[in-house]
């Protein structure tokens, strides 16, 4: 196999290679057993730290945060995704009186930083409890940035498509709604998941404004001196719920976009849009 | 206006500190980004294995939770002392959010590279060693100038994130841009008017970057 950079390894080269790999896992593997050492030297491993996973009232914050989280990311999601459409076709709209604002909207809420969104709307207007706040914060965040994703997808349709649409006597809205943002969505797919992969992740912002979310209980946890300040334990706990359900978001993205490609409504386009759009979702 | 004009005193060193971040963080994670990228381009099996492993964890890990473990667990392991960040609990923090927003943004910084490193077809290279070329003359005189119009763009997508990042740091104890409104509502200030100076000074500091962005992603798309 020759990659860009690298040629065929011969008999040297893979040679070279092996030591390559020796040198790389004795480097790993100190860096890894010197981050177990200190683990151990500062009694993380210790049954004290752990205990508190053994008792139920703690289970069940531990789940009541985890739903509280889910709650936020799935009022968050829901909303975005009605905020980017609705902004998506405005930003389409043949009006300019339409475009140009929905642009400006869009334009504005991709700029301004996510935790000072929320802080505004938690100390600056205060509607209410921080889940209000967090969820209008992710809504008008992630929002316009679907919004963008989901204008890209439609705008990579090739133009044969609303062409044919009009021909048939179909209306704007029609032409919209029937044939352009099926295939546009159909073709981000990928894209619109990583989005809400990002938008799960910033959940987290909650912490900052004392939502109970997974941090927050982790932060409580943390703290308690009867099991020994247990924050390194809690935080791999919290740390490999995150992950997880990321993955899965991922996996499920990964599954469907395999699926689209057996599908043969899905219009192969030349370059995919999505993968410009997805670079920005840090 | 006077919530501004009255606090600049808050607003000048706030965001000093937001660009201070955001500079060395930036550094940070392009050199760590780089490193990275380069081990999950290897030739050698264990090394993309582990690029792969720390971009997958990294990448699906909250970045509160990540400056979380810096600014509160960390300290727990006694890896460093206290003195080693100069002592004072406000430059631990500023030490940890800057770990934090390395480490983070370094795992995309890497998949930038690495993508655009991917959009180079293998005929180029097969080319030029056809020709003769060095791996480094490949490298610098093909491959690089190439994927370095791919990497351009989604890069300054990146770090205008890390700069709107950079505000997470004010749930843990930083001094910056995120966390002047805390301090105003010390002194009684208007909380939402300082926060929309805030948001405005971001809109600012990131429309023009993210125009700039575009128009080069246009300019160099064609090229190719």
């Amino acid at each position: 196999m020759s990659s860009v950079l690298f040629d065929v390894p011969g008999p040297r080269a893979r040679l070279r290679h092996r030591l390559y790999a020796a040198l790389t896992i004795v480097v790993v593997a100190g860096l890894i057993g010197f981050v177990l050492y200190r683990f151990a030297a500062t009694g993380q491993f210790e049954g004290k730290k752990w205990s508190w996973l053994e008792y139920v009232n703690i289970q069940l914050s531990l789940v009541d945060a985890l739903l509280n989280t889910l709650k936020a990311f799935g009022l968050g999601a829901v909303f975005a995704l009605v905020f980017g459409a609705v902004f998506a076709a405005g930003q389409l709209s043949d009006h300019k009186i339409i475009r140009v604002p929905s642009m400006l909207v869009v334009e504005l809420f991709r700029a301004v930083p996510l935790v000072v969104l929320i802080f505004v709307f938690h100390y600056g207007v205060s509607p209410g409890p921080p889940l209000y706040s967090v969820v209008l914060g992710l809504t008008l965040y992630n929002g316009s940035v679907l919004a963008e994703v989901f204008r890209a997808g439609v705008l990579s349709l090739p133009r044969g498509q609303s062409e044919a649409a009009y021909a048939v006597g179909m209306r704007k809205t029609q032409v919209m709604t029937n044939v352009l943002l099926p295939q546009a969505v159909r073709a981000m797919l990928p894209a619109i998941i990583s989005q809400l992969v990002v938008l799960l992740k910033d959940t987290a912002l909650g912490f900052l404004i004392t939502y109970d979310e997974l941090l927050d209980f982790a932060r409580d946890i943390g703290s308690y001196f009867e099991f020994g300040r247990p924050l390194i334990p809690v935080t791999i706990v919290v740390a490999a719920l995150y992950i997880s359900m990321c993955l899965l978001l991922t996996w499920l993205a990964t599954y469907l976009e395999k699926r689209s490609r057996r599908d043969k409504k899905v219009i192969e386009l030349e370059k995919n849009p999505a993968e410009d759009v997805v670079a920005a979702a840090v | 206006m006077d919530v501004l004009l009255d606090n600049l005193d808050l607003y000048g060193p706030g965001f000093l500190n937001t660009v201070e971040l955001f500079l060395i963080s930036a550094v940070g994670s392009l050199v760590l980004g780089t490193i990275l990228a380069m081990l999950r381009v290897a030739p050698v099996p264990v090394m993309r294995a582990i690029g792969t492993t720390y971009v997958t964890l990294i990448r699906n890990t909250p970045l509160t939770l990540v400056f979380f473990f810096f600014a509160l667990a960390f300290p727990l392991l006694e890896i460093v002392n206290a003195d080693t960040f100069g002592g004072s609990a406000a430059s631990y923090y500023f030490s940890a959010a800057l770990m934090a927003l390395i480490l983070y943004t370094a795992a995309f910084v890497c998949e930038v590279v690495r993508s655009g490193i991917n959009t180079v077809p293998v005929g180029q290279a097969e080319a030029s060693r056809a020709l003769g070329l060095t791996f480094g003359q490949m490298l610098g005189s093909v491959v690089l100038p190439q994927a370095t119009r791919a990497v351009v763009p989604p890069m300054m997508s990146t770090m205008i994130a890390l700069l709107k990042n950079t505000t997470i740091a004010a749930g843990f104890s930083v001094f910056q841009a995120g966390s002047i409104s805390l301090n105003l509502s010390e002194r009684g200030e208007n909380q939402l008017i300082g926060l929309l100076w805030v948001a405005a000074f971001f809109i600012v500091l990131v429309i023009p970057m993210t125009l700039l962005q575009r128009s080069l992603e246009k300019r160099w798309s064609i090229a190719r």
